[in-house]
C-alpha cells in the first residue's frame, strides 16, 4: 500500500477555501536554486545564521513506491525487521492498554501512540544509549522504542512497584535512567527545555568536562505535539539551542489535532517546519506515516547534531487513530485517511 | 527531612546534621564566637570537632554579595560540574555582582548567558541536572521566577519523585527577593510563601555574609533542588568571615541571641529589624531570644523546639504576606509539636497583605517595623 506523501499545500487549501481568498504561495520545496533562498543569501550578507536557514519543504522520497526503495539500498533486510517489530510492539501494547483501561484495570489519564509509530522507529532506532529521548504524555512507544521493557512500562501503568518508576509516575511520566528516557511529562511544552537542559549537559561534557563519545555529541530527541507549537517554551528552546548550537532534534508529531482543537483552527501558521529558520535552523516537514521517510530524515538531523551543528526542527504529520486519551469522546475528527504506517513498510 | 507540618511523631529528636560530615575537602568548621564577634553565638554542637573551634587566622570582610561569590567561585573550583545559569550572570558580571568576573574565570558555557526565558532556562536546569551537572540559577529578581513556577513545581520539584527515584536535580535557584527601596510592587515579592508547599523543594535564606557563603555552597553541594532566598538590601552588608572552608548544614536554624523571655522567630532582612527591637527590649528590661531560622523548609524544629520549652512564648517576624505566609507554616508547626509547652497565643508579624506600594512611607507601612516588634513583646510578655 502507498503512503501517499503529504506536502504543505496540504495545509493549505482547507484554509484558503475557508476563508475565500488568496494565500500567498508556499515556500518552494528544495532549497538552493529557488529564488527565495537566493533572496536569504543576498539579504542575509550581514546575517551568517539566515544565510544557511533554510526551509525544507521535502518529500524525501518521491511518491512512487519504486524509486523509494531503489533510493534506500542502506535499508536491509535486518533493519527493516527490526523497525517493523519496533512498530508491532509499539501498536499491540497500546491496544492492550485500551483493552485493560476498558476492562477498569488501568486507570486516569492513558494516551495512546496508535497511528504514530513510523516516528518513534523512525527516529529512535537511530539512537544509541547513550543519547536522550523526552517526550510527553503520550510516551509509552517511546518508551518501548528506546528500549524500556514492556514488562516494565506495562508494570508502571499498574501503579506496581515492579514498574520503571515504581508505581509513582505512571502513563504520563515515564522515565528510566539506563535507557536515557528523561520523562513523560505532562504538561505540554514542558519537556522541551528539559531535553534542552540534556542537550546542554551533552555539549558541557564535550567542551568543558572533556569526556567525548566516539561517534561525537550525545544527541537528544525532544517529541511534542502541534498543539505545543504554539506554546512559549517551544520558541524560547528553538532559539536557545540555535544559540549554542546545543545537540538535540525537536520531533514535531502533528496530528493536527490538540483534543478536540484542530491545528488549523489553533494556529496563524500552521506550516511549523518554517518556524525553524526563523530561529536559524533547519525546518523539514516529513510525512510521519512512513517509516523510511522518517529514518531518512532523523538521520540526518541526527547526525548533524551529533558532529555539533546544532538543533534541526523537524515536522512530522502524521495521524492518531484513537482519541486524545481513552477518557477522549473524539466527535469531532473525521478520519478521512486511509494511511497504515505498520502495512506501508510491510510493501 | 521532616517537613513544616509534619505532626508531634516527627520531630527529630537530634540536632539536625547531628553525624554528618560534609564531604570532599571541606570539613565543618565551627566558628568561635570571638570570630564572629558581637553577640551572636552559635550554640555548640555535640559533634562539633573541637580541634575546630578556635580559627587559626583573623578571617577577612566582605561583603554579602561577596560572600556568595566567594561560594560560587570555590564550589566551581572543586567540582567542574558546577555552572551557573542566568540572565547578564556572565558578561554583566550578575545584577547584583554576585557573579562578577565568574565568566572570566570559569568560560562562557560555565557561566551561561541566558536570554530572558526563565522557564525555559529554568528548565534546562532540570534537565542538565538529570544529566550530571550541578546548575544554579539566577533570577535577577526573585520574582521573575514567577515565570518559572511551571518548571519549579512540576520538574524541579517532583522529577525525582515522578521517576520513582532514577533522577536526582541537584538544582540551586537563587536571587534577590524581598521589598527593597521603593522598587514597585512587582519588583518586591516575596515568593517563599509561594514556594513552600512543592513537594520536593528545599527553601533556605541567608542574611549574613557568612551564613550566605555557608548555605550557598550546602545548597550547592546538596543532592536536593535548593531555593536560596538573598535579599535585595542585605547584599552590602559586611561581616569578617573565616579564611578557612566551611559549609553550613541547611536544615539548620541559627541563634543569634540566647534569652530567656519569649523566643523571636524570623529570618533574612526582619533579623535586623528584630535585633534593633532587641536593643530596645533590652533597655526596657526583656531578654528575648532571637533565632534566625533559615532554613524555611523544613524547619528546624529541634533549636525551635528548645527554645520554647526554655521561653514558653513565641513571635515570629517576617516580611511575607501575612496569608500562607511562612509564618503561618511555622505557626501551625510550634502548634502541633509545642503546644504543651506555650503560655502564651503565637504571636506572628508579617507584612501586609497588599502589593508594595512606589511610596516610601506606604512603603514602610506595609514592612513589619521594630517598633511594632517592641510593642509585640511587651504583649507576650505580659
Amino acid at each position: 500500500m502507498a503512503a501517499a506523501s503529504f506536502t504543505a499545500a496540504k495545509f493549505l487549501a482547507p484554509v484558503a477555501a475557508r476563508s475565500g481568498g488568496e494565500r500567498a504561495p508556499p515556500l518552494p520545496a528544495g532549497a538552493s536554486s529557488s529564488s527565495f533562498a537566493r533572496a536569504l543569501r543576498r539579504g542575509g550578507a550581514h546575517h551568517p545564521r539566515l544565510r544557511t536557514a533554510l526551509a525544507v519543504s521535502s518529500d524525501v522520497l518521491a511518491g512512487n513506491k519504486a524509486q523509494a526503495a531503489a533510493a534506500h539500498p542502506a535499508v536491509t533486510r535486518e533493519e527493516a525487521l527490526e523497525l517493523y517489530e519496533d512498530m508491532v510492539l509499539g501498536r499491540v501494547f497500546e491496544d492492550m492498554c485500551a483493552q485493560m483501561y476498558y476492562r477498569g484495570k488501568m486507570f486516569g489519564f492513558v494516551h495512546l501512540y496508535n497511528g504514530q509509530e513510523a516516528v518513534s522507529t523512525g527516529f529512535i532506532k537511530l539512537l544509541n544509549q547513550a543519547d536522550c529521548v523526552v517526550s510527553t504524555y503520550r510516551d509509552h512507544v517511546h518508551a518501548l522504542s528506546k528500549g524500556v521493557p514492556a514488562r516494565s512500562v506495562m508494570a508502571e501503568l499498574f501503579g506496581k512497584a515492579t514498574g520503571c518508576c515504581r508505581g509513582q509516575g505512571g502513563s504520563m511520566h515515564m522515565f528510566s535512567a539506563p535507557h536515557n528516557l528523561l520523562g513523560g511529562f505532562a504538561f505540554i511544552g514542558e519537556g522541551i527545555p528539559v531535553a534542552t537542559g540534556a542537550a546542554f549537559a551533552a555539549k558541557y561534557r564535550h567542551e568543558v568536562l572533556k569526556q567525548s563519545g566516539p561517534d561525537g555529541l550525545d544527541v537528544t530527541l525532544a517529541f511534542f505535539g502541534d498543539g505545543t507549537c504554539n506554546n512559549g517554551q517551544f520558541f524560547e528552546c528553538l532559539n536557545m539551542a540555535q544559540l549554542w548550537k546545543l545537540p538535540i532534534v525537536f520531533v514535531v508529531e502533528n496530528n493536527l489535532w490538540a483534543i478536540g482543537m484542530s491545528h488549523l483552527r489553533a494556529t496563524s501558521d500552521p506550516e511549523i517546519y518554517k518556524k525553524g529558520p526563523a530561529f536559524g535552523m533547519p525546518g523539514v516537514h516529513v510525512d510521519g506515516m512512513d517509516v523510511l521517510k522518517v529514518r531518512e530524515v532523523a538521520k540526518e538531523a541526527i547526525e548533524r547534531a551529533r558532529r555539533g551543528e546544532g538543533p534541526t526542527l523537524v515536522e512530522c504529520e502524521t495521524y492518531r487513530f484513537r482519541g486524545h486519551s481513552l477518557a477522549d469522546p473524539d466527535e469531532l475528527r473525521k478520519p478521512g485517511k486511509n494511511y497504515f504506517p505498520i502495512s506501508a513498510l510491510l510493501h | 527531612m521532616a517537613t513544616a507540618s509534619s505532626l508531634r511523631a516527627a520531630v527529630p529528636a537530634t540536632a539536625p546534621c547531628a553525624g554528618l560530615r560534609s564531604t570532599s575537602a571541606a570539613s565543618s568548621v565551627r566558628v568561635a564566637p570571638a570570630a564572629r564577634g558581637g553577640r551572636g553565638r552559635l550554640v555548640a554542637k555535640a559533634d562539633a570537632p573541637s580541634s575546630a573551634t578556635a580559627s587559626k587566622s583573623d578571617g577577612h570582610e566582605l561583603l554579602l554579595f561577596e560572600a556568595l561569590r566567594e561560594a560560587l567561585i570555590e564550589e566551581m573550583k572543586l567540582d567542574p560540574t558546577v555552572c551557573v545559569f542566568g540572565e547578564d550572570v556572565g558578561h554583566y558580571g550578575g545584577s547584583y555582582k554576585v557573579t562578577k568576573g565568574l565568566a572570566d574565570m570559569f568560560g562562557d558555557l560555565r557561566v551561561l548567558d541566558t536570554p530572558i526565558a526563565e522557564n525555559s532556562f529554568t528548565g534546562m536546569g532540570v534537565g542538565a541536572g538529570m544529566k550530571g551537572l550541578r546548575p544554579v540559577v539566577e533570577g535577577m529578581n526573585m520574582g521573575f521566577l514567577l515565570l518559572a513556577y511551571n518548571q519549579i513545581s512540576n520538574n524541579c520539584g517532583m522529577l525525582h519523585y515522578t521517576s520513582g527515584g532514577q533522577f536526582k536535580i541537584p538544582l540551586v535557584i537563587r536571587g534577590p527577593g524581598g521589598v527593597g527601596r521603593q522598587l514597585g510592587a512587582e519588583h518586591s515579592q516575596r515568593l517563599e510563601s509561594y514556594f513552600q508547599s512543592i513537594p520536593g523543594l528545599q527553601m533556605v535564606a541567608c542574611s549574613t555574609p557568612y551564613n550566605a557563603k555557608g548555605l550557598m555552597k550546602a545548597a550547592i553541594r546538596s543532592e536536593n533542588p535548593v531555593v536560596l532566598f538573598e535579599h535585595v538590601l542585605l547584599y552590602n552588608l559586611k561581616e569578617k568571615i573565616p579564611d578557612e572552608e566551611y559549609v553550613l548544614c541547611l536544615e539548620e536554624a541559627e541563634m543569634v541571641r540566647p534569652g530567656e523571655h519569649v523566643t523571636i522567630l524570623t529570618y533574612s532582612r526582619m533579623r535586623y529589624h528584630v535585633m534593633q527591637a532587641a536593643k530596645t527590649l533590652v533597655n526596657k528590661g526583656y531578654d528575648p531570644e532571637v533565632i534566625d531560622i533559615r532554613s524555611l523548609k523544613p524547619f528546624d524544629l529541634h533549636t525551635i523546639g528548645n527554645s520554647i520549652k526554655k521561653t514558653h512564648r513565641v513571635l515570629i517576624v517576617e516580611e511575607c504576606m501575612r496569608t500562607g505566609g511562612i509564618g503561618a507554616s511555622l505557626r501551625s508547626a510550634i502548634i502541633d509539636n509545642f503546644w504543651d509547652y506555650l503560655d502564651a497565643p503565637i504571636m506572628c508579624l508579617s507584612s501586609q497583605d497588599v502589593p508594595t506600594p512606589y511610596a516610601s512611607t506606604l512603603e514602610d507601612a506595609t514592612v513589619v517595623q521594630p517598633a511594632q516588634i517592641v510593642a509585640a513583646v511587651e504583649q507576650i510578655c505580659q
